[in-house]
């Protein structure tokens, strides 16, 4: 097994990036823990409910219970990006050109890297976001579709409907494509040149992560006993495809992380325990056994020799995947 | 490191009742007095909550259909967002309350905590308190079938304001609370001044701790019984019944939609009274607001508890009968339009 550097954090790891390089574990109890050498900092007063990585790579957004939009770089400084009283602030995004956008209830807001502010009210609950790769246009889902905004312009926003809860979105690379995870434990596509919907069911729990394979040929998904990996390259995306399942076993993969350069992916289980599959062959490695606690948190390093995880106990790592 | 299976889930209080009828009293004092538990509170604003706390947050209660619009499939969706976010600070609380707008429907609440998984594993619904403003409640029935479900599917009944109306005025209140739902525990109060173990820590939900305190629960005496009826039911006999009962001049018996019918027997054939509650829960759904049972099966040591939400049932063997315990079926339905007849004829062909 490759070597494995543990870590004990003090709450549930929500997230993990890799910030300037250093592994950056985002904490439900409100730390951030920058690195191994035990660096610990509070961008806000309570709990942290969401965090992104800003699109530079050079810090981590986070969105808390106190109301506080806090930027945090690597070397621990921690800046206010916005406020919004007693809201909780449960949903971020990070967009290209340093844009940062956020959600509470109903209202979107979107900031440039300017400081300029757009708000927009939308008829239900915001409950995911997502830039475009490209351009500022965000991705909102909630319920019975998506909404496609520019902020700034005063062009309408654009809906994309379809029955049901959208709890989260995600944007092909390419941003030919909208997926959204629902709480109907199903993911819902439209191919934006021709409004073509994707319906891709199956699953027995709801999809907590999604993830892109290098170029976005696939799609990565947890919430089942395997990973389903939906085939993107097609003419006509997933449908109609047979999708690629990997690291079949009794439990369900709770966290998806598809590497930066190869048709690798790194899957969490819901038991702690942590498996690398290929693609091709779908030969597995064990990274980390079995722990208890299921993993809610993985990430891959720039340039893919070293895996970032977190568990719901506390319990994290590095994984070193040079030998 | 402990497996998050082990960690204790999570009890629900929900919060009804309409408006005005003393949910922010009651709120104000469980956020205050010293009874040695830490809530997160959910509320619908803060309004006049007087405590600055992290742990207490608002939001816009927001009703999903699931499957297509099904309107038994109606979920929180907000609720369930608050509490996937109250998981990741597992620790810091030991219960949630959760406050409903006075005209909230307090089914898809309810459901939120069967139907979705992750909070179901995480927290369970422990009972649904419904406070009742003693002056006006009876006026909101005519106006406000919201007022009326709130009652119907109450654990808890707090019967508030009572220093505002005569004692008759009182024992009518009861006796219409009594005959939307003779199932739940009824404490009379003034400014919501409630004994808070009367309130939370309840496990209402679960049934058969909720018969161990209390072993005459699901019995619902003759007397009561008669009572219990609804718009089908024969009207003069109600009337005859208030007026014998009371010797006062007016009609006590308000006509409800809502009607409870209580079940009783011997031994019961698990496949025949399974399929047939699956099957009556599948068409008439809608029409169920609350279903809860205790069912005794041929050979099996021990109890089989059901519980159900319009079509949700949830059912299990819990504890063994007890030596002596009399080997008896009961299942009680709370709802609307429903046929006692027929209910009586399919749980009698049940029977072993």
């Amino acid at each position: 097994m490759p070597e494995v550097t543990p870590l004990s954090l003090s709450g549930y790891v929500i997230d993990v990036h890799y910030v300037g390089g250093v592994p950056t574990f985002v904490i439900g109890d409100g730390a951030v823990a920058l690195g191994t050498a035990g660096r610990v900092v509070k961008p806000h007063a309570g709990g942290i409910l969401a965090s992104v990585l800003a699109a530079d790579g050079k810090s981590v957004i986070t969105g808390g219970d106190d109301g506080k939009v806090m930027r945090t770089t690597a070397d621990g400084t921690t800046t206010l990006v916005a406020t919004r009283g007693r809201k909780w602030i449960d949903v971020v995004a990070a967009g290209p050109g340093g844009t940062v956008a956020f959600a509470s209830g109903r209202t979107v807001v979107a900031i440039e890297s300017t400081g300029k502010v757009h708000e927009l009210e939308r008829p239900r609950a915001a409950l995911g976001l997502a830039f475009f790769p490209k351009g500022v246009r965000l991705a909102i889902s909630g319920y019975n579709g998506v909404g496609l905004w520019f902020p700034g312009t005063a062009a309408p926003v654009q809906e994309l409907e379809w029955k049901g809860s959208h709890i989260a979105v995600t944007l092909s690379p390419d941003g030919a494509n909208v997926v959204t995870s629902m709480q109907e434990m199903a993911l819902h596509g439209w191919r934006l040149r021709d409004g073509q919907h994707m319906r891709m069911s199956g699953y027995p729990a709801k999809v907590k992560s999604m993830s892109w394979s290098v170029k976005g040929r696939h799609l990565a998904t947890s919430g089942a006993g395997v990973s389903v990996l939906w085939p993107f390259f097609h003419k006509d995306g997933p449908m109609g495809q047979r999708p690629l399942e990997l690291g079949g076993r009794q439990e369900l993969v709770t966290r998806v992380a598809c590497h930066p350069l190869e048709e690798i992916a790194a899957l969490g289980y819901d038991d702690g325990m942590i498996l690398l599959s290929r693609f091709s062959d779908r030969e597995e490695v064990l990274l980390a056994r079995p722990s208890g606690s299921p993993v809610s948190a993985l990430a891959w390093s720039g340039n893919g020799l070293e895996l970032a995880f977190g568990c719901e106990n506390g319990a994290a790592g590095l994984i070193d995947l040079t030998q | 490191m402990s497996a998050p299976a082990a960690a204790p889930s999570i009890p629900v209080t929900v919060l009804t009742g309409y408006l005005g009828a003393g949910k922010t009293t009651l709120l104000n004092r469980i956020l205050t007095e010293d009874h040695g538990k830490r809530y997160a509170v959910i509320v619908n604003e803060f309004g006049e909550i007087g405590i600055d706390n992290d742990l207490v947050v608002d939001t816009d209660e927001e009703v999903f259909e699931m499957n297509n619009g099904c309107i038994c499939c109606t979920v929180r969706g907000d609720l369930i967002r608050v509490v996937e976010n109250l998981a990741k600070r597992r620790g810091t609380f030991d219960a949630i309350l959760v406050e409903t707008t006075g005209i909230a429907d307090p089914v898809p609440v309810a459901q939120t905590f069967f139907m979705d998984e992750e909070v179901r594993k995480f927290a369970h619904l422990d009972a649904v308190v419904t406070l009742v403003d003693a002056k006006f409640f009876l006026d909101r029935l005519g106006d406000a079938p919201e007022a009326e479900d709130q009652v119907a599917f109450a654990d808890v009944i707090i019967l508030n304001k009572t220093d505002l109306v005569t004692p008759e005025e009182l024992r009518e209140v009861e006796t219409t609370l009594h005959q939307l739902n003779p199932y739940a525990k009824i404490h009379k109060a003034t400014r919501s001044g409630v004994a808070l173990d009367a309130v939370l820590d309840r496990g209402a939900f679960d049934l058969d701790r909720v018969l161990e305190l209390d072993p005459s629960f699901l019995d619902a005496d003759e007397h009561d019984h008669d009572h219990v009826c609804g718009p089908d039911c024969d009207h003069d006999h109600h009337h005859d019944h208030g007026h014998d009962h009371h010797h006062h001049g007016h009609e006590t018996h308000h006509d409800t939609e809502v009607t409870s019918v209580s079940l009783k027997g011997g031994e019961l054939n698990p496949d025949k009274i399974l399929g047939w509650i699956t099957e009556i829960t599948q068409a008439q759904g809608p029409n169920i607001l609350r279903l809860k049972g205790i069912l005794a099966f041929p050979d099996e040591p021990k109890r089989y508890v059901v519980q159900g939400v319009h079509m949700i049932v949830e059912g299990d063997l819990q504890r063994d009968w007890k030596p002596g315990e009399p080997r008896e079926s009961r299942l009680v339905f709370i709802g609307r339009k429903l046929d006692r007849a027929e209910l009586e004829a399919s749980f009698k062909a049940a029977a072993v």
